[in-house]
């Protein structure tokens, strides 16, 4: 018989990122080349996920963990042609399922960091029960959501982010559907962590992808992503030099919520949230951003500011607040049995019961 | 005066009652005892899908029947022998298949204008000459469990339902069970209930204690212990039998289990069962569905697990994308479909082997998987096991079809001593496979066709897959028009080539010159060997076989199907393996086929051999 491959080997020490608690790490002088596939990258010229796969491999080294302990898994889109062009482990697998498999593999291989590749299509129609399933659980998956309001790999129908009344292939008079929105679904899905960003500020991208892998437990990200083919420039007033800092709400854990020069986040009715021009509430009023606030009510009134669309867009971590994973405790609950009662016996087991000899 | 005992070689006895009434326990009980006296059995549990339908009404009514015997059997009989009706809608369902001359006990307490009134009894059926022909043994089973808890501490209601274990002591009593286990049962089920457990030992004793008093009950009956091939048993249950494989291809394996499943009848007690056995490494997850209940187990696989899913038919349906998906990436997978009547959600607690064509044919694409079937319920450990060395040996996502009679029905079994279970390699991957080390997924071993399968965490091996054709060794996306031609039939050939490597059909044939073979598969095994059975024992020629590999099938099948003039295949659905046969290899086989959500009884399946072996 052969090993059982699940042992978890050498683990962090204190001090690596937390959400990469039992992976090995390694000192490995990684690059960004080393997360290169030999694949050649085959998204539109122009696409949005040609930056975020860029960010992506240079963002990998800062790990500090074996490649061989990181898999990607998708599902299907454009998006999700993601791992084939990482040299990490990769499934790409079916049509909204990947936090669902991804799922299996993080409960039963703790030494893994588990990345789920998405899109808008794939994780909020198709897979939008597996979604919110997967964050209520905590498992130990970082789940990033590419959103460009469009489906892409089926040439151009609206999608579930698309906006009320949007002219596509499907809806010829305007769309009917009215959009979710991503964090405000994925708060309500009890999700401990949820970031915001953009596919083209790679500094920014770097910085939330290194607090998601340091969350223990779901994590989830929703990046604008451009789709040039169908539906360019989706994001454009938050991408432009001259209104992006004015649009683009930078949230810092512990900083005042500010939007540009003159304008900041105050406490609105009903637990809301407002904007308001600083200078004449004063600055001392101005929220301090807490993204490890318990009650989510917090971080989902910074979710529903995005209106009128792209007039206040909140960007960064809104909430990054931890508990138990469901990864660990159905280890824990593993564990617990054996050092209790000892490893299984199977000849024990099938003569449980009421038995008899016949002689 | 010492009562008389007759000896009997087996006896059937059904237990029905209101859902409430703890029919399916009073007939497990009364199983163990049987079991730890030495018959041999068969059970049939017969239950509604509603939890609590309306109390007393025809849709309510829950039946256990119990075939017990001093020398091998192998169903819960056609019809019973003995019918303990605990209320007037239990007689009105069950009375139709209870031959006259049989014992019908009736609990008379129930036997109200309103309880008649309830199942459309416009009289009394204990008066009014409905039950002439029957041995009729009149009990009050309630007032007597009542009188007979009249000095205990608790309500009359609690009084009351304790009379179901009034009647199981009065059955212990005139079939002379043992009751020691029963005793300790209660013991442990109400440990933290001194006052119901005092008051279910109390039931059970006056049960048996009247039957050893009364003047009604004049003999009592001895079926003494089967000739069974030595070694030591237990009574097992087809799901439970299933679990234990499960863990069992996991320990001979190497591979730690990985259970995602949703809950459905009649599988979810093998993710009951499973969720107990940590200690054993299983890890199972409840999905939100059912995809995503094989969409872990396929994430677990891909991780070095053993991944199973477990399901029926409504969730089978649902999994086979992903199924689908497993053919493609060529992983490990086993999914275990419990059928039940269908289409649709069809009736849930009823038994139907229709789920077949769907094993087979049942995803997009040509996508074959090996489909195994397990043929009784202590046999669903050996199916299981055998399903979980082809997948962890071909890499392929494996289906074994289980049925609704085989997952609740049991039979005793014999334990098998682990030491002789096969030994299943994993033969993981380590080292790269190609030029320049490289890894090449999809190079196949020569002789299996199976590709290597290596983990994450092995480092030089890092790879990518998913549901796009790949290229036949690199795995990489390839859309060439001959590598798809290629790929999709050397996944064809890998599953064909299986039959290499699994047993070749067995021929039952005493006589040597039979001209009619009864072919089955699955769950109807007992009926079709009872029905055999009867042939033979009248004299008729027939040759038996009976199909545990439907894909591949056996590599002599061809051979066996032609050496007959004719060939019968009942079946419980509308010719699926008939269909399979005359597609296959241009035999005209005779269906029988019936879908009452019931296993066939012996004596129709003998009746239609004879009608075959008649034909000129």
């Amino acid at each position: 018989m052969t090993e059982n491959p699940n042992g978890t080997g050498h683990v962090h020490d204190e001090g690596g990122l937390a959400g990469l608690r039992l992976v090995p790490k390694t000192d490995a002088p990684y690059k960004m080349k080393d997360f290169k596939s030999d694949q050649e990258v085959r998204w539109c010229p122009g696409c949005g996920d040609y930056a975020i796969l860029a960010a992506f491999q240079s963002f990998l080294p800062q790990l500090g963990v074996p490649r061989e302990n990181i898999v990607m898994v998708s599902g299907i889109g454009c998006s999700s042609r993601f791992p084939y062009y990482l040299s990490t482990y990769g499934v790409h697998s079916i049509h909204g399922r990947a936090p669902a498999i991804a799922t299996g593999l993080a409960t039963s291989r703790p030494d893994l960091s588990v990345w789920v590749i998405t899109g808008d299509g794939d994780g909020l129609s198709i897979g939008g029960n597996h979604l919110i399933h997967a964050l209520r659980r905590n498992v130990n998956i970082n789940i990033l959501l590419f959103n460009n309001r469009i489906y892409g790999l089926t040439k151009g129908q609206y999608s579930p982010t698309s906006e009320a009344g949007k002219i596509t292939k499907s809806s010829p008079v305007g769309s009917l559907d009215h959009p979710f929105n991503p964090l405000s679904l994925a708060l309500g899905a009890e999700a401990g962590f949820v970031a915001r960003t953009v596919d083209s500020d790679r500094k920014h991208l770097t910085s939330v992808l290194r607090a998601a892998a340091d969350h223990p437990g779901a994590s989830f990200v929703e990046i604008y992503q451009n789709c040039p083919i169908f539906n360019d420039d989706a994001f454009e007033p938050l991408k432009d030099a001259s209104s992006r800092d004015l649009r683009l709400l930078r949230m810092e854990h512990g900083e005042p919520l500010r939007l540009g020069p003159d304008r900041g986040v105050v406490a609105g009715d009903f637990g809301g949230l407002e904007v308001v021009d600083v200078a004449r509430v004063g600055e001392e009023r101005l929220i301090r951003h807490d993204a490890h606030r318990e009650d989510p009510g917090y971080a989902f009134a910074l979710s529903r500011l995005d209106r009128p669309a792209f007039e206040h867009v909140p960007i960064g971590v809104l909430r990054d607040v931890r508990r138990p994973t469901y990864d660990d405790l159905l280890n824990e609950q593993i564990e617990d049995a054996r050092s209790e009662r000892g490893d299984g016996d199977l000849a024990a087991l099938l003569a449980g019961g009421d038995t008899w000899t016949v002689d | 005066m010492a009562k008389q005992i007759e000896q009997l070689d087996r006896v059937i006895i059904r237990f029905a009652g209101d859902s409430g009434d703890g029919m399916q326990l009073t007939g497990d009980r009364f199983t163990q005892e049987t079991a730890s006296f030495g018959n041999d059995l068969s059970t049939l549990p017969n239950f509604p899908a509603e939890i609590r339908a309306p109390a007393g009404t025809l849709p309510g009514v829950s039946s256990f029947q119990l075939h017990f015997a001093d020398h091998d059997i192998v169903t819960p009989g056609d019809a019973p022998d003995v019918l303990v009706a605990m209320n007037p809608a239990a007689l009105k369902a069950n009375l139709g298949d209870v031959p006259k001359g049989a014992t019908i006990i009736v609990n008379t307490d129930e036997f109200t204008k309103r309880s008649l009134a309830k199942v459309g009894y416009v009289s009394d059926p204990l008066t009014d000459g409905t039950l002439d022909g029957f041995k009729v043994s009149a009990v009050g089973l309630t007032s007597m469990t009542v009188a007979a808890l009249a000095d205990s501490d608790i309500s009359k209601k609690d009084a009351q339902r304790a009379k179901n274990m009034f009647a199981l002591g009065l059955l212990s009593w005139m079939y002379n069970r043992p009751t020691e286990g029963t005793t300790s049962f209660l013991k442990s089920k109400f440990a933290s209930k001194p006052d119901i457990l005092d008051a279910n030992l109390k039931a059970f004793r006056a049960g048996w204690n009247f039957g050893e008093t009364t003047e009604d009950f004049a003999v009592s009956y001895e079926i003494k212990p089967a000739r069974l091939p030595s070694g030591t048993y237990r009574n097992i249950t087809g799901n439970l039998a299933t679990a234990y494989g499960l863990i069992a291809g996991s320990k001979r394996s190497g591979l730690p289990l990985f259970l995602g499943s949703y809950p459905i009848t009649p599988a979810s007690d093998i993710l009951h069962e499973l969720s107990k056995h940590k200690r054993f490494g299983v890890r199972t997850f409840q999905a939100e569905d059912e995809i995503a209940g094989v969409g872990a187990a396929l994430g677990a696989s891909f991780g070095g697990s053993l991944g199973v899913t477990t399901t029926s038919g409504p969730g089978m349906v649902l999994k086979q994308e992903t199924v689908g998906l497993a053919v493609m990436t060529e992983l490990p997978l086993l999914i275990v479909d419990v059928q039940r009547a269908g289409p649709s959600t069809g009736m849930p607690t009823k038994t139907e082997q229709t789920d077949l064509l769907m094993a087979m044919y049942g995803r997009n694409g040509e996508s074959p998987v090996p489909v195994v079937a397990p043929s009784s319920p202590a046999d669903c450990f050996d199916a299981t096991i055998e399903a979980t060395r082809l997948a962890v040996k071909y890499r392929t996502p494996v289906v074994v079809l289980s049925d609704g009679y085989l997952a609740n029905g049991s039979e005793p079994w014999r334990l098998p001593d682990v030491a002789d279970l096969p030994v299943i390699e994993p033969d993981l991957a380590t080292e790269p496979n190609g030029p320049d080390g490289a890894y090449l997924p999809y190079l196949r071993d020569e002789d299996t066709l199976a590709r290597p399968w290596a983990v994450p965490g092995t480092a030089g091996l890092e790879h990518r897959i998913g549901g796009i054709e790949k290229h036949a060794q690199s795995g990489d996306i390839s859309y060439t028009p001959g590598n798809h031609d290629l790929m999709v039939r050397t996944r064809q050939a890998k599953i064909d080539a299986i039959a290499r490597d699994i047993p070749e059909l067995e021929v039952s044939d005493p006589t040597g010159d039979a001209e009619v073979l009864v072919l089955g598969w699955g769950g109807t095994y007992g009926s079709i060997t009872a029905g055999v059975r009867r042939v033979r024992r009248a004299g008729g020629r027939v040759a038996q076989a009976h199909l545990r590999h439907l894909n591949p099938f056996p590599a002599n099948l061809g051979r066996v199907l032609a050496r007959y003039e004719r060939v019968v295949v009942p079946e419980i659905n509308l010719g699926q393996l008939a269909l399979l046969l005359r597609g296959r290899f241009l035999v005209d086989v005779i269906g029988y086929n019936k879908v009452r959500g019931l296993p066939f009884k012996a004596e129709e399946l003998a009746g239609v051999l004879q009608e075959v072996i008649d034909r000129d």
